[in-house]
């Protein structure tokens, strides 16, 4: 199959029903080849962003580009995008040959090219072997993979994924999500995936679009999300957060360090690098994620009074090669810590002082603000 | 069709359909078996008179073609009511099913007095269209192949409704969307994914209407006035008129094979379905 690697560009593009505004000023670039994430919760608008894109619903501002062609106006089967539905759409009354067979039909091939497509397509997917079995016949793996092989077959500009393995069980999942990168890669098919599922996501992206209430929050590559998230609602949806509020103090500590007093009174320090909100004025908060909080057992920390909180155990629930820990500050703020399995045993109503490290620690914005254009302008 | 049952309690099975059971033996087949006994009689004379009878057999094939008309006019009028049903929004959909089912409800008599009133030759379509100036003399309408046809489509429109709308409630809509993201038009999605999908309903509709109207006799006796005669009429005129029990007996046999026939062609038709969806 040829290369199909079109860039996908969304610009200010809005969407109300009636008076609910779906979307509102989205701006993304897809660059060619490029497998691109819109994380959110359910209601965020990622679908109906999908949507747009594939053409089930027309938008009210902006426009959508595939390429150099503008497809703002164009019917969905006129926009050259395969997509793969959350529940599949197989044609149940047709096996999984005419299923992939269907859009080529429509295109009018030769008999012969569609037989050689086809067959083609079943390889990529190694489905060949179920050919003439009915979608009814087939596990839900499989009905994926023939969803896929559909959606490919017609060698599409775009490939649109929406929540496709909702429906399978974890294992299964994990296999799927990794063949489908893979494929997508040999491919190199520019594809647009939506999903409610952070741990997907950070696994499959090239970047990730974070995406509440019809607003993009962040767009970026999996590691800067979550370890640089915007602000702190794309922190606490991407893996689990400590969220401390508190004022960034005047006086730094260092050339390097930044000093941040909680609402406690204590004052921490954070390398000054970590300040993911820099850009940004108004009301900022520290962020520890759980693994990155270890408690002081040993003499070790108590000269180093640096960047320790005092805490009581709370709850403890084990998880194998994980415990979890909820920890009380004094002042009634919860933490979350994570030890390995290896670590220090506590119980609950132990009294332990927790630490971190500067450079773990971050401070992101407390509200989403507008994207810098430097986030909307492609990153490479 | 039937889902085998899993159950190892054979017993207890024969045990909930005894009672209707029993009363199928009592009331249906054993005066069917009488029917029969009765069309055989005499060495089966009653089969050569009817074979032999051009008139017997024309009625036959008038009463054929009459419900083929009535199958295909309820097919088309209830293939797009159905849909509305099947796609339109709950309270919508209740008060379709309402002026679906109104009629179905009430008695097949005071339906067919209705079409009278309404088709007589001072009915109230006539006037209405004559005091508009569209025509200047009443029409006949009644007492037509015509009434008959309409009547028997009114009091069979529920039946084609029904199970088309149960096909299109199970056809997932994203079906269409994504047929329509992989290059196809209105037409294509409709012939090549929607009607396929519901076919199993208009079969089952076909077959329903069908065979209910070949054995038709109320409405075609009051709606035709006698200008159209439909074989259970016929049926009915020898037991009452001539008191040829045979004769009937015969007919009766003839019509029900030819009903049988006609179910398994038609039922033939759902094989591929049954390949797909089972």
């Amino acid at each position: 199959m040829t290369k199909l690697d079109c860039a996908l560009t969304i610009e200010n593009v809005d969407k109300y029903y009636g008076t609910v505004r779906a979307l509102s000023q989205i701006n993304l670039h897809v660059k060619p080849g490029e497998f691109l994430t819109i994380l959110g919760p359910s209601g965020s608008g990622k679908t109906t962003l999908l949507k747009c894109v594939a053409g089930f619903e027309t938008i009210n501002g902006g426009r959508l580009l595939l390429g150099e062609a503008d497809i703002t106006d164009k019917d969905p089967g006129a926009r050259n995008i395969g997509m793969v539905f959350q529940n599949y759409a197989l044609f149940p009354h047709m096996t999984v040959e005419q299923n992939v067979a269907f859009p080529l039909v429509m295109r009018r091939m030769g008999r012969a090219e569609i037989a050689k497509r086809v067959a083609d397509a079943l390889e990529l997917t190694e489905l060949g072997r179920f050919a003439k079995r009915y979608p009814r016949q087939l596990s839900g793996g499989q009905q994926q993979r023939v969803a896929l092989s559909r959606a490919i077959v017609f060698e599409p500009s775009l490939l649109l994924l929406d929540e496709p393995f909702g429906a399978l069980d974890r294992k299964l999942r994990e296999t799927l999500q990794l063949e489908v990168r893979r494929l997508q890669r040999e491919l190199n098919l520019t594809t647009l995936f939506i999903t409610h599922d952070q741990e997907e996501a950070l696994l499959m992206s090239d970047r990730i679009a974070v995406m509440f209430d019809g607003e993009l929050h962040q767009v970026s590559g999996p590691e800067e999300i979550y370890q640089r998230p915007a602000n702190a609602r794309v922190a606490n949806f991407i893996g689990e957060s400590n969220l401390l509020k508190g004022k960034l103090s005047a006086a730094r500590g260092s050339a390097t360090t930044l000093r941040f007093v909680l609402e406690s009174g204590i004052s921490v320090a954070l390398a000054a690098r970590n300040d993911a909100a820099c850009s940004v004025d108004g009301e900022k908060v520290l962020l520890l994620r759980p693994e990155h909080l270890s408690p002081c057992i040993d003499s070790g920390c108590v000269g180093n009074q640096k960047n320790v909180l005092p805490t009581t155990v709370e709850e403890l629930v084990y998880l194998g090669n994980v415990s979890r820990y909820r920890l009380r500050m004094q002042d009634g703020t919860e933490l979350v810590m994570r030890l390995s399995g290896s670590g220090p045993k506590l119980r609950v109503g132990d009294a332990v002082r927790v630490r971190f490290s500067e450079d773990d620690a971050v401070l992101v914005a407390a509200e989403r603000h507008t994207l810098p254009p430097r986030v909307l302008a492609e990153v490479a | 069709m039937i889902p085998r049952s899993r159950s190892s309690n054979r017993s207890s099975i024969w045990f909930l359909v005894a009672p209707a059971a029993l009363f199928m033996l009592v009331f249906f087949l054993y005066p069917m078996a009488g029917l029969l006994i009765q069309g055989f009689s005499e060495g089966g004379k009653a089969f050569l008179t009817l074979f032999g009878t051009d008139l017997y057999l024309r009625v036959l094939w008038a009463t054929f073609e009459t419900a083929a008309i009535v199958t295909v006019a309820a097919l088309l009028l209830a293939y797009p009511v159905s849909y509305l049903l099947a796609t339109t929004t709950r309270g919508w959909r209740l008060v379709g099913f309402m002026v679906v089912l109104l009629p179905f409800w009430t008695s097949i008599l005071v339906r067919t007095y209705a079409w009278m009133v309404l088709l007589g030759r001072n009915g109230i379509i006539n006037r209405v269209l004559l005091d508009a100036g569209i025509i200047s003399s009443p029409i006949t309408m009644l007492n037509s192949p015509f009434a008959v046809q309409l009547g028997m489509v009114h009091v069979m429109l529920p039946f084609m409704i029904l199970p088309i709308y149960n096909a299109m409630l199970r056809v997932d809509r994203d079906l269409a969307m994504a047929a329509r993201s992989l290059g196809a038009g209105a037409f294509s999605i409709f012939s090549r994914i929607y009607l396929p999908l519901t076919m199993q309903g208009i079969i089952a509709g076909c077959t329903l209407v069908f065979v209910l109207s070949l054995g038709f006799f109320i409405t075609p006796a009051l709606l035709g006035g006698g200008r159209v005669t439909m074989f259970a009429m016929v049926i009915e005129q020898q037991i009452r008129e001539t008191l040829n029990w045979p004769l009937a007996s015969a007919m009766s046999i003839l019509l029900l094979v030819l009903t049988l026939a006609v179910f398994w062609l038609l039922n033939r038709l759902n094989v591929h379905s049954r390949r797909w969806s089972a």
